[in-house]
């Protein structure tokens, strides 16, 4: 089991957080009207084996959305942040 | 092989006497022993059948890695299936049967099992689906046969009666594995003051200890570190615990086996305790397991591996035989000698190595035992049981050079070295290193928290693992001091564990893997067919896949292919192992998360009233709704008939308090809606409400739902039930990541607001009843909001319609649900008011063409549900544009429509659509989303997705259902059979 420091709540097991998305990939803005943008962001993913950057959410705790470094290769978790203060 | 109790020694307790039961026998075992220590003090020879050739197999090994005594424990609701007999505590009354004895323990079955042999090499189950064989049943006729007769034991169908616990738990430090290696560590940690977690699955401490002969120095030593570690609050001791797995983040799982050595649980007291464990540090000391040797017959009864004879002998005081053949290739299996020479037994030793320490074989001869230097067994006789052993001279690769002889034996004792119990570490980190002095893998001392010691690390003597856990425990007062004599197998190894004729082959069958029946010439085999990877040759052959996964053969199936192939074995690589270490049962993983307790049932705040008034419930994702109200012994089919009818008629009320319910608010709250909903949301009026639809980014519907504009910056936001949680996820995240420029909050209030639709065409008068207030057209017309009182509450009444009539919902703190539901069923009395199940709301929504979760379920878009009209051209919300994909906007698509199914018949959900004429196979031209029976229409009604749909209405189609093998005619129309104009629900 992953254990996912959580910058509220410490360090919390994985089955009180959800996956949500890749952090790596930045919706397009809202206006954005180009059909490509939309495809890539919806569709388009790498598949790192390393260091990698995911959204988790604290669902049944802090209920925070986190940006959470994690290592595909190993499991190695790595820093923690809040979304809203990393995300772009 | 004559095997018998010795009248004293052991570290049995003698006056605890008492019978087992093992296949209609009984057999008499004494406190301390298990089943199998049991069965080789009565001489039971023959414990089971091998898996695919049915040859008699006996008792091998003393622990965790026996792969041939396999038995179902008791009898009834608490039978246990592939219980190892070696790992079974005795106790007064265990009733045990064999696991693999088709057709019986005694009887050979010969002849038949000759003819189906040619196909269980390696590589059968392949070959049958894939080979010749397929697609003509072979498989299908192989495989009952083999079900049959593999006996991989069988599950029983009738309720456990006893209960398991589950529990959360965290230590500093955790030791697994209580030999000397281990208790040292623990008493380093211990003393230093660490919360320590002491893991051991026996019931006792000790581990490899309790093998010296009893009154050894070591039985001090033990005493006083057991009493040491007992003394410290701080040392937590797990016996009759294993740890079977080891997961990221240094969580393990472990499973206590809390009531398994009794018949029955004591009152109340779970059987089992599923621990998930977060270690600080972890100390594994977990030992190792002696491999056994290849030769041809090395699976017939009497042939045990050295170190299992010796703690037969001196833990259960039990000779397993008198005359004694053993093999070896190390210096270990000396002291089983000499202890087997104390005990009165005579014994010659075969050791392949040709030149052999002279201390040892000094020792040897003034103990009166033979040795006989560079020799191997080249086959074991006898068919039930040892016979004689014939043993060859070999050279340094295990090939006979000379002619054998033939040695009279009821015994043969057999050690081809160790294999470390790297399971845990492998699980964590895959891939051990491979030692040559060793011949063995063995796993990095120290990786990320976990440090090894011990017989784990390859140790060459008692000191040095004394030493090593002591330093991984930290190192704190006296160092633990006790000397053994025992040779360790560290020493002197020679890595030859396969004896062969020169050319190669066995003069029989040789086996590999015991459990699986897996021959050496099934090895040669796949290599013959060009198998290279060990993970492929360990599939074909399914050596190490059975439920010891390999813990006696993987090795020996390694050395043989890394012969064949002319590599070394670090070139051929070692299999990763995966929890659970040994068999785990589902009732221990279970814990109580069963039945009810699966997951939590959240409940309206009104499902007592609902519970009183004789509801008959359904799930809706984890919630309990009123599915329908019986009246007068009513079917689900009558009751909702009627209480659909009665509210097209006069009025009913449904609890909806299921539906999600999110406070929207900020500044930015109109902008968020406007960007989230397809429609426009800035221009919603203060007391007004609006429907809206949602979409994914990638253009397709994801959810619906009304939002009431409540104040400024202050909106009230409602979901589907179903989808309640993951779009409050989703708006969090948007607003966390991509819109952290929007200012607005949003929170769950689902739990906070009880919600009731009351609808019909008296609902205006019940509710003008009930809160005093203008309800009138012109004072609430449809689509807006009022604040009213009922009883003194605070309540908000929205004019909405879900089913088409004259509608409104009410939101209700709450903590005051009851009560005003109360308040409107008393009043309603005059208004024949009467509550409806979720049935009928289905019933009613369908007639009035409304979709729900059976058409908004991932794959549809705004156009095929009749949407568009919705999707607003002046403002960019998220999936505006990837729903304008050309083939989302493809007119053959399937789209919404109603049909109305010819005859008395209704459809059902999930038929699929075919023309009038054609073949009724391949795609179909769409599906049935909803159905029911209309009151109003007086016939049976069909919400479905049809190709074309709009352009076909009037058209009449076949409605097929392929589960229920049925065909009905449907007439397409459109999907807003009731009322097309709204003037029920505008009135
Ligand atoms: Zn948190």
């Amino acid at each position: 089991m992953l254990r996912i420091h959580c910058p509220i709540c410490g360090l919390r097991d994985e089955t009180e957080f959800t996956y949500g998305a890749d952090a790596t990939v930045q919706q397009p803005d809202i206006t954005e009207t180009d059909q490509k943008a939309w495809l890539d962001y919806v569709f388009m993913r790498d598949n790192p084996r390393g260091p990698h950057r995911e959204y988790w959410h604290h669902v049944t705790g802090c209920r925070q959305w986190l940006v959470v470094e994690r290592d595909t290769l190993t499991h190695e978790m790595g820093q923690s942040f809040l979304a809203r203060e990393v995300s772009k | 092989m004559t095997s018998r109790r010795l009248s004293n020694g052991g570290r049995i307790d003698r006056s605890q006497k008492f019978a087992v039961r093992f296949g209609g026998k009984q057999f008499t075992a004494f406190g301390g022993d298990t089943l199998a220590s049991a069965l080789l003090a009565g001489n039971k020879g023959v414990v089971a059948r091998s898996f695919k050739y049915h040859r008699p197999r006996g008792i091998i090994a003393a622990g965790a890695e026996e792969p041939n005594a396999l038995v179902h424990l008791r009898d009834g609701a608490r039978h246990e299936p592939n219980a190892q007999a070696t790992l079974v505590e005795a106790f007064a009354g265990l009733s045990s049967t064999p696991q693999n004895a088709w057709p019986s323990l005694e009887f050979d079955i010969g002849a038949p099992l000759d003819l189906m042999s040619r196909f269980f090499g390696a590589g059968f189950y392949y070959k049958t689906f894939i080979g010749p064989f397929q697609g003509t049943g072979f498989w299908m006729f192989c495989e009952r046969f083999i079900r049959k007769a593999a006996g991989m034991g069988f599950a029983k169908t009738i309720d456990d009666p006893d209960h398991y616990e589950k529990i959360n738990a965290f230590c500093d430090t955790l030791i697994i594995g209580a030999g000397p290696s281990g208790l040292a560590a623990a008493l380093a940690a211990g003393r230093k003051g660490d919360n320590v977690v002491l893991v051991d699955q026996d019931h006792v401490l000790g581990g490899s200890l309790l093998d010296e002969q009893a009154g050894s120095t070591s039985d001090a030593w033990l005493a006083q570190t057991a009493a040491e570690l007992r003394a410290m609050d701080n040392v937590r001791i797990l016996t009759r615990t294993t740890a079977f797995g080891a997961y990221d983040g240094d969580v393990f799982g472990l499973v206590e086996r809390l009531q398994d050595h009794m018949q029955v649980p004591e009152a109340d007291k779970p059987r089992q305790r599923y621990c998930l464990l977060r270690a600080g540090k972890t100390i594994l000391a977990t030992g190792a397991l002696e491999r056994p040797l290849v030769f041809a017959g090395n699976d017939v009864p009497g042939v045990m591996l050295a170190s299992a004879v010796r703690e037969y002998l001196n833990r259960y005081a039990v000779l397993c035989g008198q005359e004694v053949v053993l093999a070896t290739n190390n210096d270990s299996a000396y002291q089983t000698a000499f202890d087997l020479r104390d005990a009165g037994a005579t014994v010659t030793i075969c050791d392949v190595r040709a030149n052999i320490s002279s201390v040892l074989v000094q020792k040897s001869v003034r103990a009166g035992i033979t040795v006989l230097a560079g020799h191997g067994i080249l086959q074991a006789r006898g068919k039930k049981c040892v016979t004689g052993a014939q043993i060859v001279p070999v050279d340094s690769a295990g090939h006979a050079t000379g002619s054998p002889r033939m040695i009279k034996c009821d015994l043969i004792a057999v050690s081809g070295g160790w294999a470390p119990v790297l399971h845990l570490w492998s699980q964590r980190f895959g891939k051990p290193d491979y030692h040559k002095s060793l011949d063995a893998f063995l796993p990095q001392r120290q990786r990320e928290n976990i440090t090894c010691v011990g017989a784990l690390m390859g140790t060459t003597s008692c000191e040095d693992a004394l030493r090593q856990g002591f330093d991984a425990g930290g190192k704190t007062g006296d160092a633990p001091e006790l000397t053994l004599t025992e040779p360790f197998w560290g020493n002197d190894l020679s890595p030859v564990t396969i004896i062969t004729k020169p050319d190669g082959t066995t003069p029989g069958k040789a086996f590999v893997d015991f459990q699986h029946d897996v021959k050496l010439a099934d090895i040669d085999q796949a290599h013959l067919e060009g198998y290279v990877s060990v993970e492929h040759l360990k599939r074909y052959t399914t050596s190490g896949m059975a439920t010891d996964q390999g813990k006696t053969s993987n090795l020996n199936a390694l050395s043989r292919m890394a012969a064949l192939c002319k590599m070394d074995i670090p070139a051929v690589g070692t299999t990763r192992f995966r929890p659970p270490f040994t068999p785990v049962t589902i009732g221990a993983i279970v814990g109580h998360e069963h039945g009810l307790h699966f997951r939590p049932t959240r409940l309206s705040v009104i499902h007592d009233w609902h519970r009183e008034n004789g509801a008959e419930f359904t799930e809706a994702g984890a919630w309990l709704r009123p599915w329908y109200y019986p009246e007068n012994g009513e079917d689900l089919r009558r009751a909702y008939i009627r209480e659909a009818a009665h509210v097209r008629e006069h009025v009913g009320i449904v609890d909806v308090s299921t539906l999600g319910k999110i406070a929207v608010q900020g500044p930015d709250a109109a902008e968020f809606l406007n960007r989230v909903y397809t429609n426009g949301f800035k221009t919603l009026a203060l007391g007004r409400l609006r429907y809206g639809v949602m979409l994914r980014e990638d253009g397709f519907v994801l959810d619906d739902g009304a939002t009431a504009r409540l104040g400024e910056n202050d909106y009230f936001m409602s979901t589907t039930t179903a989808n309640a949680a993951k779009i409050l996820a989703k708006a969090e995240l948007l607003l966390d990541t991509a819109w952290r420029d929007l200012k607005v909050h949003v929170t769950t209030i689902t739990d906070q607001w009880a919600a009731f639709a009351i609808a019909g065409p008296t609902s205006r008068q019940l509710l003008a009843d009930v809160t005093g207030a203008d309800l009138s057209r012109d004072a609430l017309p449809n689509n807006h909001f009022t604040n009213v009182l009922v009883n003194g509450v605070n309540c908000r009444l929205h004019r909405m319609s879900y089913s088409g009539e004259l509608a409104y919902e009410i939101y209700v703190p709450a903590k005051s649900g009851r009560m005003v539901w109360e308040s409107l069923m008393a009043a309603g009395k005059v208004h024949s008011l009467k509550p409806y199940g979720t049935e009928a709301m289905g019933a009613l929504r369908i007639e009035k063409g409304h979709v729900a979760g059976a058409e908004i379920e991932g794959r549809t878009t705004m156009q095929d549900l009749g949407l568009e009209g919705l999707a607003s051209g002046k403002k960019p919300f998220l999936g505006a544009v990837l729903r304008k994909r050309p083939h989302l906007e493809n007119p053959d698509r399937p789209t919404l429509v109603g049909l109305e199914i010819i005859g008395d018949q209704g459809a059902k959900a999930g038929s699929l659509l075919f023309a009038q004429t054609g073949p009724t196979e391949g795609h179909s031209e769409g599906w049935v989303s909803s159905t029911t029976y209309s009151p109003a229409l007086k016939k049976n009604i069909a919400l479905a997705l049809l190709s074309r749909g709009r352009t076909r209405l009037g058209e009449t189609i076949r409605v097929v259902d392929f589960v229920g093998n049925s065909t009905l005619q449907a007439k397409v129309v459109s999907h807003h059979f009731f009322d097309p104009e709204g003037l029920r629900q505008n009135g």
